[in-house]
């Protein structure tokens, strides 16, 4: 397999200008005459729905939830960047494009990032227009802020629900193609296998979470934006739901999975306070402006927080990053968190924590200050824990937050499965090895009202589609498929839910393939987890049947998926022996103790062939060039 | 400690539904609502008994997917929280407490506690959107907004879509739900060229889907999780009068849809 | 199960709320002018019958009758949309709940349709006492200050009349907030006053209709 990213020729700023140019265009009379799958409803499936309902095609798009508006793009919270300057602080496209691409440790395609930071202005024009109400200054113009260490305001915002707002402004514009029937949504609906006929994708068979009923739906080409894996560690910020099934299935079907191991943890989270907690909760990482984060210097030291004094204290990312102190990366913070609390020296019941404090900000900037910049933060935080922030320190600890890694795609957002595209947190995407705070939302929403409306055009004018019969022997396989393995679910015949089985695969990922690794610990993960899947298949239960609303067998199905990509991702973790970004092997560490990438071995995208269950998948690599930046060190001391 | 529930069952739309009662036993205070269902779920699906349906996804309260009744109130006792972040320390050891689905004719039970609340996403359909093309937009400073205006529209689009106030409201009326979009997109200069078409759309549409009409009893502001105030339905009422008035003066043949 | 959106204002749920707002407001104007010309019973029977010779001439005669007309359509109206917005109400919740606590209603906002209903009752026991005389022990037409205090003496019927008036204060009371709501007044400032005013008017209309009776029987008027 190649991977060929098909990015256009001529100078950086010019590129994505040129190929709109080029790009073949459909007949607006022509347009009706396609039908494109959307699978997702969150910015960037709601967005591609929308803007390609607008332009004439026929839309089909699905969610797993029971509203498109419910997608998980609707918790982020903190802020989502344009290169705006309308701070005149110096920011530029030039300057977003050149964070992104330094921000991702120099993992990810030049060409793309470029295009991203240029049509990131009309995000928020578009949104604007569609009612989004960002924070205003007096003056009435919007309000900006400096976000995850950029040295430049360029964040814009809604409050604390800027995802959410986002989000309701691109389900808005659905549910009006939906009224004008343009879309056809299906709700509470998973797509379970991929349909691709002469090696092109042209349908997906879903199954309808409320009859039980599975059903093929065919196409010209097919979109997937169903979001991150990162469930895959069972404790994460993700909403429950959140899975790989759909992009598992398209990789399994010959779509190439890139860097699947490039995920990022977040530092400030609400630690786990025991073994039945469902998920983690983020908290706005704008906290560590004014919270100093330390450990007790002693191992189990049993004091409670405000008993301990100065001087017993480690103020430890202060002590080891001098000029950056508290706000370092979010990989850094992290990495710095864990190894305290392996080191003994962690706080609150589980050993797993480290105190956030306020004491401090509280005696220079006064109670009421704090109060106005993180009132609900804090609330939120009492709420879940029950402890009074302003009091006694809040109590963090890393989790995953977001996955770089995804299906592999070119300059189009194309798979390696023509006609299949691949937008949003779901393709590996545009932050390399690491994402910077608030890129995410502008990628979404890039990838979904400006990137895929033209790219889409290009493809359906230039391919002879001819209509799919249902009972194409490729469509009956694909339904066989589900089925089968709807029936292998309910038929395990075993005794333990299928959430006990996440969690402990969640457990090995966590500690081998989490924010340290080695070679060892990772050859250690992939010898456990074929153990475990093996378990589950033999000792599964679901109860109930698979023609109706059955929750069971949702995560069961779910669950199962997790389980192979997990061996994948320690897979492409041991294989890619460097350490870049959030991809931190041990054994490669610069004498300070940050990441040392190995540019000369690894300065390219490993995008991973399925070969046949059981079979080890073929490391295909698309090499980086980088012509215009110069491949630094990252460095925050 | 140790809590009884009593949990409506149904086991689809067309069945009868009837209040089981289970012991969850060893709840711990830091668990969530939810999880502590999850825990009697688990011990149900070892029983090998089907496990009780709710809706839920990102609990932390922003998705509006979860909710049911508990003890008579939407959300659960707390006041702005989801049961999603209604933590088992709000109860005590010993209660007893009843679980039930959203109760409107106009939101049918799917399964136990889980209801289609479809009819919200078809009274956005119907007109709770500003026609925008994208692609086409002015720069986004270009239309400044009064801050006072901004932040009120703001407060009225923190509504998460999770019908509370469908549940809570003695009629079933959607009122604090529509008018929460309405309220939104008609307090910012975006929205003013449908805001009359908007209004009569949306509020066709509530009707149609077969909810109640609201008398004013404020139940709805007090169990909706995003402090939504009532104040935004009186602005709809006053938008839907000013709407009538103007109805007549419409070009014939103008489509009625907003679209 | 979804309809075809086709309502026409005065079909639509807040339409008829209009309405129930428009001659809510008619019929507490009128309980408010009635109130003030009943007062003039403590200047005497001159004052009272003046005034209401003055209603049976205003405009030749005409003004009452109008007056009357008009009442007659607000009431009818009135109970109209009250009966289709309770019909719509019922059939949004065929299944009711196990349990409900009520954090923000009221007990005057959940028994408006009883205190309507028997506000209405009573209007028409009301018309034949004091208007036709039927149920009146000893009418005599037209000395309607006679009328009033022979009513009045009945203990039996004066508690009647106090009973009544409490339920039309607390009608008023959820009534009056609700006017303003329906008719769209959303500032939060005015809003606050909604509710004040609402209590106010109430206790205004309670106060001084239940002066009357008290008043008979303590003998201050006679
Ligand atoms: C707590 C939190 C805070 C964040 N804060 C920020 C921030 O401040 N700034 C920022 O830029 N980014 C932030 N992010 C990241 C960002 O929110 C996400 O990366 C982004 O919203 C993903 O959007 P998406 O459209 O790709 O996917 P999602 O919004 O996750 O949507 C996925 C869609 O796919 C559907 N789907 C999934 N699987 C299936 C299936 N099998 N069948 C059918 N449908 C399916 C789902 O129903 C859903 O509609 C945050 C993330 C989290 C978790
Ligand atoms: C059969 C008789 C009556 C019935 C069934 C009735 C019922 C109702 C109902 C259901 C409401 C709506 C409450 C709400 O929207 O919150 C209402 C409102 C009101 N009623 Fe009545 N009522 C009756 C008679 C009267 C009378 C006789 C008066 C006056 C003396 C009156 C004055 C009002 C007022 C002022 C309102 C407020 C209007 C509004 O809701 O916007 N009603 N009534
Ligand atoms: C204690 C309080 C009240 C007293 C003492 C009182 C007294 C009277 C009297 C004496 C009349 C006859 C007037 C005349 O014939 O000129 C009358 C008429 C009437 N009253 Fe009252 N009233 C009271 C309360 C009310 C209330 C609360 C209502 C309505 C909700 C009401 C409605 C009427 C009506 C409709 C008439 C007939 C008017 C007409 O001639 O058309 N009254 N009242
Ligand atoms: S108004 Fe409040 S209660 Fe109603 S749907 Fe919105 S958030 Fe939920
Ligand atoms: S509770 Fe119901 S009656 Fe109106 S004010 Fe709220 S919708
Ligand atoms: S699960 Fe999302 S709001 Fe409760």
């Amino acid at each position: 397999m190649e991977l060929k990213p098909n990015v256009p020729s001529g100078p950086l700023e010019k590129k994505w200008e040129r190929h709109k140019f080029d790009i073949k265009l459909v007949n607006p009379a022509n347009k009706r005459k396609y039908t494109v799958i959307v699978v997702g409803s969150g910015l960037a499936g709601a967005g591609a729905a929308a803007s390609l309902a607008e332009l004439g095609y026929k839309v089909q798009c699905f969610c797993y939830q029971d509203s498109p508006r419910r997608a998980h793009s609707i918790a982020a919270q903190g802020g989502i960047n344009a290169a705006k300057n309308y701070k005149n602080d110096g920011d530029s496209v030039w300057r977003l494009f050149y964070d992104t691409v330094k921000g991702g440790d120099f993992r990810s395609r030049e060409a793309n990032v470029y295009r991203l930071a240029e049509v990131s202005v009309n995000i928020i024009d578009q949104c604007v227009a569609q009612g989004v109400p960002f924070a205003r200054e007096y003056g009435g113009l919007l309000d900006n802020r400096s976000f995850g260490g950029a040295q430049v305001s360029r964040t814009f915002y809604a409050r604390g629900q800027t995802g959410q707002q986002l989000l309701l402004g691109a389900y808005q514009a659905l549910e009006r193609q939906i009224g004008l029937g343009q879309v056809e949504m299906y709700s509470r609906h998973e797509m379970q296998e991929l349909v691709v006929v002469d090696g092109k994708a042209r349908g997906i068979v879903a199954r309808d979470l409320v009859t039980g009923e599975t059903k093929t739906h065919l196409g010209d080409a097919v979109v997937l934006a169903t979001g991150g894996y990162g469930n895959v560690f069972y404790l994460a910020t993700y909403a429950k739901g959140c899975n790989t099934t759909a992009i598992w299935r398209a990789y399994k079907k010959g779509a190439a999975f890139a860097n699947p191991c490039f995920t990022q943890i977040h530092p400030t989270c609400i630690p786990v306070s025991g073994e039945y907690q469902s998920k983690l909760t983020l908290m706005s990482e704008s906290l560590r402006n004014d919270g100093r984060i330390w450990v007790p210097k002693t191992k189990g030291d049993q004091r409670a927080p405000n008993q301990i004094p100065k001087e017993d204290r480690d103020y430890y990312l202060e002590r080891m990053y001098p000029s950056f102190g508290n706000l370092v990366p979010r990989d850094v913070a992290s990495r710095a968190a864990k190894r305290v609390c392996d080191e003994g020296r962690g706080v609150g019941p589980t050993g797993y924590g480290v105190y956030l404090d306020f004491h401090d900000a509280i005696g220079r900037l006064g109670k009421a200050k704090i109060e106005e910049k993180y009132g609900n933060l804090f609330e939120m935080y009492e709420r879940i824990t029950g402890e009074n922030p302003y009091d006694v320190p809040m109590r963090i600890y890393p989790a995953t937050h977001y996955t770089m890694g995804g299906l592999w795609v070119d300059y189009n957002l194309m798979s390696t499965i023509p006609g299949l595209f691949v937008l949003g947190e779901a393709n590996f995407s545009d932050h390399g090895a690491n994402r910077l705070g608030a890129s995410a939302l502008m990628q979404g929403l890039a990838d979904g009202y400006f990137v895929i409306p033209y790219t889409m055009g290009n493809y359906l004018a230039r391919e002879k589609l001819t209509p799919v019969a249902d009972s194409h022997p490729e469509v009956r396989a694909a339904e066989d498929a589900v089925a089968a393995r709807t029936k292998r679910l309910l038929s395990a015949g075993g005794s333990r839910p299928a959430a006990s089985f996440h969690r402990e695969l969640g457990r090995i990922m966590w500690e081998h393939c989490g924010m340290e690794r080695d070679k060892k610990g990772l050859e250690h993960g992939m010898g456990k987890i074929p153990g475990l899947r093996e378990e589950f298949w033999k000792n599964l239960r679901v109860p109930g049947s698979g023609a109706e609303l059955n929750q069971s067998l949702e995560v069961a199905g779910r669950v199962a998926d997790f389980l192979e990509l997990g061996e994948l991702m320690c897979l492409d973790a041991l294989e890619r022996d460097e350490s870049c970004g959030c991809h931190y092997r041990t054994e490669h560490q610069m004498p300070d103790g940050e990441a040392k990438r190995d540019d000369a071995h690894f300065c390219h995208v490993a995008g991973w062939e399925y070969t046949g269950d059981g079979k080890k998948p073929i490391r295909n690599v698309e090499p980086l060039t980088f012509e215009n930046v110069d491949l630094a060190v990252r460095s925050y001391k | 400690m140790h809590i009884t529930l009593r949990v409506w069952r149904q086991k689809d739309a067309k069945s009868e539904g009837r209040f089981v009662t289970y012991e969850a036993t060893d709840v711990n205070e830091h668990m969530s609502f939810l999880e502590m269902l999850d825990v009697v779920n688990e011990g149900l699906v070892a029983k090998g008994e089907e496990p009780i349906a709710f809706d839920h996804d990102c609990r932390e309260g922003i998705c509006g997917t979860c909710g049911f009744v508990i003890n008579g109130k939407p959300h659960g006792p707390r006041p702005r929280t989801t049961v999603c972040q209604l933590h088992m320390r709000f109860f005590k050891d010993g209660d007893v407490l009843t679980i039930e689905p959203w109760r409107a004719d106009a939101f049918p039970v799917v399964k136990d506690l889980v209801v289609d609340r479809s009819a919200f996403d078809r009274i956005i359909a119907a007109g709770g959107f500003i026609s925008t093309a994208i692609g086409g937009a002015q720069d986004a400073n270009g239309i400044p907004v009064r801050k006072e205006d901004s932040d009120l529209a703001m407060d009225a689009a923190a509504c998460i879509g999770c019908g509370a106030c469908v549940a809570a409201c003695p009629n079933a009326a959607a009122m604090l739900f529509t008018s929460a979009k309405v309220s939104h997109l008609a307090l910012l200069p975006q929205g003013q060229p449908e805001r009359p078409d908007r209004v009569r759309s949306m509020v066709a549409r509530m009707d149609a889907e077969g909810f109640g009409t609201c008398t004013n009893h404020n139940e709805c502001e007090a169990a909706c999780p995003k402090g939504i105030r009532v104040e935004f339905i009186a602005r709809m009422n006053a938008d839907y009068v000013k709407a009538g008035a103007s109805a007549g003066r419409r070009a014939g043949g103008a489509p009625e849809s907003a679209g | 199960m979804p309809q075809a959106a086709t309502s026409t204002f005065w079909r639509s749920s807040i339409g008829r709320k209009v309405v129930m707002a428009v001659t809510g407001a008619i019929l507490f104007g009128f309980v408010l002018g009635h109130l003030a010309g009943n007062l003039t019973v403590y200047l005497g029977p001159e004052a009272l019958n003046g005034y209401a010779v003055f209603l049976r001439q205003f405009l030749h005669g005409a003004g009452l009758w109008i007056a009357r007309a008009v009442l007659l359509l607000a009431v009818i109206l009135h109970i109209w949309s009250a009966t289709s917005l309770t019909l719509s109400s019922r059939a949004a919740r065929p299944i009711g709940y196990r349990e409900r606590q009520w954090v923000e209603s009221t007990y005057a906002s959940r028994t408006m349709r009883w205190s309507g209903v028997i506000i209405f009752f009573f209007v028409i026991y009301h018309l034949l006492h004091f208007t036709f005389g039927t149920v009146h022990p000893s009418f005599v037409e037209g000395d309607v200050y006679h009328n009033f205090v022979t009513g009045f003496q009945s203990v039996p019927v004066s508690i009647a009349y106090i009973i009544a008036m409490i339920l039309l204060g607390l009608h008023l009371r959820h009534g009056v907030w609700s006017m303003f709501q329906t008719l769209g007044v959303s500032h939060p400032r005015y809003i606050r006053w909604a509710h004040v005013a609402a209590w106010i008017f109430a206790v205004i209309v309670v106060v001084g209709n239940c002066s009357f009776p008290i008043a008979v029987l303590a003998g201050i008027v006679k």
